[in-house]
């Protein structure tokens, strides 16, 4: 089984320094990438059938595809969204802690392929070692030409700055981290124009994920066929899943695109831990629908996650047990969810600390029968479109599929009027 | 056109708009909190929502926020969908769960567009049963009052005060649900508009805080359509009353003029009207008591011959009528010989048609905009604010291939990011418009106008090019030469405030040769009064010409209309000019110099006591109507005093009934140059259906018990024989023609947002096209000509100074200076030096300078200026304890300590 994406990282050694990474094989898929056309790559990428991994799952070729090439945009930019901040997700940290040049040349091949010349990795501030360990492969590779002006003889320029953030989880959101980095508030921003057009300081933009520019490098070396052959189903690729929660080993693991459920979490996580029973899982982070025992066997890939009524988000599994109350696990994430909305639309703003209330009441034994409806009410209204940004319509999906799927818990904290799991 | 069928209903609409607007120029209720027809969309409150399909055959449709999704063909909305209406009754009454429900005692309430859009989505059962979440009110000075727990986060202020004013000081501040609009600490907001905010903000967050001192709802107020009298932009306001006193001014809408906002200064500086100073009584000096005072006056009246002195701050029907009285020969301006010049010239300009005169909203689309010798913020605070969205016409006009739709503010300011297009601004001190200014000139008004010469030279050979010009000042004049020879729609800016008839002579220069180029140049100048231009139009002679005249010994009695002499000339010559009359008749509102002077002082009314037309710096002839019929029947308007002695003195018989109908009609035959301005608004006749337009709304309350104390029975409503407008709720309850618009209200529309339902489509114009007759088409012969040789060059003089006005917002204006808000923020007298000149005098910032102007002497802290040229001192204009200086001036300054 191939993986690219971890292939050099181990947490047993200091990552991979420049001498190490080109010593096996880095960089030269840059070097490679810069023989050829920028629209070529784009097209290599698109054929690849890369879907962004930070959650929405866009093709990231076809996302390229939108920016100008016209040479009238003479200021384009690409950044790279390391503010990894969706609860249960690691993956990010992972790549950038354990190969830290990776992701730096996934980038200029990236930037390259829109011909940006000025490219930002937006990292999540928590992050220290991430940073310390970047700005130390960005030196090395602006001492080896890889990065600056005239990237190997090439004539191509591009800079490449850190820049960390403050802790929102709303700079996540593409263009809420665009007005973040123009030392805005960060307030996402309305599409159309989208940030391909009207990005940074309202150049044409791209926004990849980490774990998305990670891949760039592979697929120009190996092409989009092999590229394809990764995955085991319906989509293309590795994937960095992860278990948290009451399993035997929580962890991370770089398996094929589609595997199942099942298989992530009993042979690679372990089963769960003595004495704990699954209940259900959020597949790709806080803001995805609980899956439970009957969909175990599903594949974890974009198209069979949402037909199971959730999203594969960004891979990165929480498990629900039976020792933990579901009630208590909502209102926890929606306490986040409420404290992350960045105050902007109404619904965002005023209708998530709302919903945030009435879980801890009835957490609390001051719950009334109403108040699931009124809950359901909210599920409903703050769905997509109605929000200014996807924040909210996210939160709704674990609370929507608890109330679905953990109704008689819910209704038992009204009816004892306290949880019963204190 | 294109076709869109909301609800199954098909309409013609126009294209380009987006769908909130849309609606609502077409009649129908769609409630909306953070859309601004002036400041465009953003969809952040997402109140707005609708449903939006497919097809025709699409029955489930989405939601899609109105604001944000432009008008196209074919397109299938409904409003009525349960959906959307549920989601805009859910979205109330999320915004309303924090929301503290003190409607009872906020001041906001019955003109509050929360209220009405919560009224409006049918939320009326709360389910929020937490506790509301709570915040520190701030201190923000004397203009607003900050209650933040009321707020609903519409984000209007912020984009209002930051984006579209350019204010600094306001901002929103940490996130969820705990956003706050404010100040980063307590104090005074300094921008200019900032009283905009309280009509801006859909609640009660930003109120106004004179309102509040005498506080009275809005359906309990008498209102009237009025016109600013504190600069000479002509703002359109709307003035209420109740009890006999003047409580608040708004903003009325004038697409041409204002359009929604105003300035600070025109919205404070009404409290003049309440001034405990005010004239009461007419005083009849040395007079026994007991006689009528027409018995009193007949001497006056009747014997010996009157020379009239008009002013700039009167009406057209009181100068008009104190000429009739004195006789045309007699009357004379107001003004000092050197201001009557400047605006001679402005008038011979204005009229010749050699060059545009843009009005004041045409001025937001300048794309290059030159400044000569003004700083509108303070001279002419609308203008500022139009100029400074005038330097986002070029930006736009790049942008306009990117397909991104005007009313999408944000993403269109993303787009601009900090890109302006060019506005040069020369002026002798640093202006706030400099921030959007792509350059400056800090130069002695002479170089002002030599800078302006040689633009108007590099443009076109013919004017000679000024002697000796630094060469630098030759290349920003070669620059902005090509800029404005470039530009579609080249603009300046210029006017009186310098008193320096060459600046505006190069302002025209430059028009000119753009004009020659056949660009659609566009000259605006700034007066120094509301009615400057209307005076100057009467073609009188100036204050300095009748003294001359009053010392011939031929006249008996001065009469001065509303104008403080004292402030116009040294304190020696109005003495000198009052010491050669037998008698002096003074018509005043206030308490003055002047009217300490008089034998005689008759009081009048203020503008919000009476009818009267000014005439604006573009030349529109604008009515302002009576608010309120003063409880003391000696305050009666100027026109009417001057009328009625005009009939005793010829003896006929006063002719009381449609006296001001009449007045305009003699005025535009005595002089046709006013021709047009009879029809600024209609007259006194005019009718809707037979009745009048009530100035007080149907929701008037208290009417029979207000006056209960003095008698149980209802006194009759005064009549109005000046206009067609009724002191009582009774009357025409539809949609009046525009000029005659006392106050906003439409079912369901209580709040000042209502006006989009007197305009012709929302954001236009108001129905019937926007009010005002300009006069500029109708011929008068001025015979200044255009003399065309350019000034020579400031030169710095070692025993005087030469001294410079610095207009102040708050503080240069007469009148808005005794509103106790105004006067909080005016500046402390003071004079402006470049430190290499306070080095020369031993002088330190904060310093006492003694300084001497013929025979006056001021003691002044000085400020230090270093942007002013050597040799210039710069004073501030007009305030109370500085008028009286006969501009331009020169002074001596020394050391007080010496």
């Amino acid at each position: 089984m191939e993986t690219p994406l971890t292939q050099h990282i181990s947490f047993d050694r200091p990552c991979y320094n420049l001498r190490d990474y080109e010593k096996n094989g880095g960089y030269q898929a840059l070097r490679k990438a810069l023989s050829l056309s920028p629209e070529s790559i784009t097209n290599t990428v698109q054929a690849s059938d890369l879907k962004g991994r930070g959650g929405a799952g866009f093709n990231t070729g076809m996302k390229w595809s939108f920016v100008p090439m016209n040479g009238h945009y003479p200021v384009k930019y690409l950044i790279a969204n390391a503010d990894e901040m969706e609860p249960g997700t690691f993956k990010d940290r992972m790549l950038m802690e354990g190969n830290p040049h990776q992701l730096i040349e996934g980038m200029i091949i990236s930037a390259f392929a829109i011909q940006a010349n000025i490219s930002y990795i937006f990292l999540r501030w928590a992050y220290k070692k991430a940073g310390r360990l970047l700005t130390h492969a960005m030196e090395e590779a602006y001492a080896a030409g890889y990065l600056g002006k005239n990237i190997l003889g090439t004539g191509y320029n591009l800079e490449m700055y850190l820049h960390t953030g403050v802790g929102r989880y709303i700079c996540g959101e593409e263009t809420a981290l665009l007005n973040a980095l123009e030392g805005k508030r960060a307030t996402p921003r309305a599409k159309p124009p989208f940030p391909q057009v009207s990005g940074l300081f309202g150049k044409p933009t791209i926004v990849n994920n980490v774990e998305t520019l990670c891949n760039i490098p592979h697929i120009i070396n190996n092409g989009p066929d092999w590229f394809k052959s990764l995955g085991k189903g319906n989509d293309a690729g590795t994937k960095i899943y992860g278990v948290s929660g009451r399993v035997k080993r929580p962890g991370l693991w770089e398996l094929p695109m589609g595997v199942s459920m099942r298989e992530l979490i009993e042979d690679c996580a372990g089963g769960m831990a003595n004495g704990y029973r699954f209940r259900g899982a959020l597949p790709g982070g806080a803001s995805t629908d609980f899956l439970v025992e009957e969909h175990l066997d599903i594949n974890l890939d974009y198209k069979s996650v949402a037909a199971a009524g959730s999203r594969l988000g960004t891979g990165t599994m929480i498990i629900l047990d039976d020792h933990t109350c579901p009630v208590g696990f909502v209102h926890n994430l929606e306490h986040f969810f409420a404290q992350e909305s960045c105050g902007w639309c109404t619904p965002c703003r005023e209708g998530l600390p709302w919903t945030e209330k009435i879980l801890l009441s009835i957490e609390r034994g001051e719950g009334r029968p109403e108040d699931l409806q009124l809950l359901e009410t909210h599920t409903r209204l703050l769905g997509p479109g109605n929000t200014f940004c996807a924040l909210a319509p996210g939160a709704m999906e674990p609370l929507q599929s608890a109330l679905k799927y953990f109704r008689e818990d819910f209704e038992k904290h009204i009816d004892q009027k306290k949880c019963p799991w204190r | 056109m294109v076709r869109i069928y909301i609800d199954q209903k098909p309409y013609d609409v126009k294209p380009g708009k987006n769908l909130l607007e849309t609606c609502l120029t077409l009649g129908l209720d769609l409630p909306y909190f953070c859309w601004h027809p002036a400041m465009g969309s953003v969809g952040a409150c997402r109140q707005c929502a609708v449903k939006l399909f497919k097809d025709e055959n699409d029955k489930t449709g989405r939601l899609v926020m109105a604001c944000m999704e432009g008008v196209r063909d074919n397109m299938y909305l409904s409003l009525n969908d349960t959906a959307a209406h549920d989601f805009r009754s859910q979205n109330i009454e999320w915004l309303m769960s924090n929301h503290p429900h003190d409607c009872a005692v906020c001041d906001e309430g019955g003109s509050c567009h929360l209220q009405d859009m919560t009224v409006m989505t049918g939320h009326a059962y709360r389910r929020f049963r937490f506790p509301k979440r709570t915040y520190q009110n701030q201190y923000l000075g004397p203009f607003l009052h900050h209650e933040m727990n009321r707020c609903i986060q519409c984000y209007r202020c912020v984009r209002f005060y930051k984006d579209y004013a350019g204010g600094k000081d306001l901002d929103v501040f940490a996130a969820h649900n705990h956003v706050y609009f404010g100040r980063e600490k307590d104090g005074v907001l300094e921008n200019e508009f900032s009283g905009n905010l309280a009509e801006v903000c859909p609640t009660g967050v930003f109120t106004d805080k004179t309102l509040r001192e005498h506080y009275t709802r809005k359906w309990d107020m008498t209102m009237a359509p009025s016109i600013c009298q504190h600069c000479s932009l002509g703002c359109n306001i709307i003035a209420g009353e109740r009890y006999g006193a003047l409580r608040q001014i708004t903003n009325r809408f004038n697409g041409a003029v204002n359009g929604y906002f105003i300035c600070d200064r025109g919205r404070y500086g009404y409290e003049f009207v309440n001034d405990p100073g005010r004239v009461r009584q007419p005083v009849i000096r040395g007079e026994k008591e007991g006689r009528n005072l027409f018995e009193s006056l007949s001497g006056i009246l009747t014997g010996g011959k009157l020379l009239g002195i008009g002013s700039p701050r009167a009406s057209l029907e009181a100068n008009f009528a104190l000429r009739r009285l004195v006789g045309e020969e007699n009357f004379y301006q107001g003004i000092s010989e050197n201001e009557a010049g400047l605006l001679r010239k402005i008038l011979a300009i204005q009229h010749s048609g050699h060059v545009y005169t843009p009005s004041l909203k045409e001025t937001e689309y300048a794309d290059v905009t030159l400044v000569l010798g003004e700083d509108p913020t303070n001279s002419a605070p609308r203008l500022a604010l139009a100029l400074r969205q005038a330097v986002r016409t070029k930006p736009l006009e790049n942008i306009a291939g990117s397909n991104i739709p005007l009313w999408n503010d944000a993403a269109i300011r993303e787009m601009i990011q900090d890109e302006k297009g060019e506005l040069f601004m020369a002026y002798p001190v640093n202006t706030k418009l400099d921030e959007v200014a792509s350059g400056m000139l800090h130069a002695a008004p002479e170089d002002i106008a030599r800078f302006g010469f040689a633009v108007a030279h590099y443009m076109e050979s013919s004017v000679p090019e000024p002697e000796g010009l630094p060469a630098q000042t030759k290349e920003s004049a070669r620059r902005m030469a090509d800029l404005l020879q470039k530009a579609e729609r080249p603009l300046i800016v210029s006017g009186t405030s310098l008193f320096n008839e060459d600046i505006i002579q190069a302002a025209y220069q430059i028009g000119q040769a753009l004009e020659k180029a056949e660009k659609k140049a566009g000259l605006c100048f700034v007066l120094p009064e509301c009615n400057s231009a209307g005076l100057a139009m009467m073609q009188a002679p100036s204050l300095a010409m009748a003294m001359r005249a009053a010392e011939t010994g031929e006249f008996a009695t001065a009469v001065v209309l509303e104008n403080d002499l004292y402030r116009r000339a040294e304190r020696s010559e109005i003495d000198r000019f009052f010491n050669a009359f037998k008698n002096s008749l003074v018509l005043d509102h206030l308490e003055n110099d002047t009217a300490r002077k008089a034998t005689v002082l008759i009081p009048t009314a203020t503008f919000a006591e009476g009818e009267g037309t000014l005439v604006n710096n573009e030349e529109r002839a604008q009515r302002f109507f009576q608010v309120f019929m003063p409880k003391n029947e000696h305050i009666r308007e100027s026109w009417r005093w001057l009328d009625e002695f005009r009939q005793f003195r010829e003896g006929t018989k006063p002719d009381e009934l449609r006296e001001l109908d009449n007045l305009l009609e003699e005025l535009v035959n005595a002089m046709p140059q006013f021709k047009g301005a009879e029809m600024a608004a209609p007259l006194s006749d005019f009718r809707i259906n037979g009745q009048r337009i009530p100035r007080e709304p149907h929701r008037f309350s208290g009417r029979t018990a207000m006056l209960a104390n003095v008698a149980v029975s209802e006194p009759k409503p005064p009549v109005d024989t000046d206009s067609p407008l009724s002191f009582t709720m009774e009357g025409y309850r539809g949609m009046p023609p525009a000029p005659l618009t006392p106050f906003y209200w439409s079912p369901g529309w209580n709040s000042g947002q209502s006006v989009h339902k007197y305009q012709s489509e929302a954001g236009g114009p108001l129905r019937g096209g926007d009010p005002g007759v300009r006069l500029l088409g109708n011929a008068v012969h001025f015979s200044n000509g255009f003399h065309s040789a350019s000034p020579a060059a400031f030169k710095r003089q070692m025993d005087e100074m030469a001294l410079v006005p610095l207009t102040h917002i708050f503080g240069s204006d007469e009148l808005s200076v005794l509103s106790p808000s105004v006067e909080g923020r005016s500046p402390r007298p003071y004079i402006a030096l470049n430190s290499l000149d306070a080095e020369r005098l031993h002088v330190s910032e904060g310093a006492i300078l003694k300084m001497r102007i013929g025979d006056q002497v001021f003691d002044l802290p000085v400020t230090l200026k270093n942007e002013l040229p050597e040799g210039l001192a710069g004073l501030p204009y007009n305030l109370p304890s500085l008028s009286g200086i006969a501009w331009p001036a020169k002074g001596v300054l020394t050391n007080a300590t010496v």
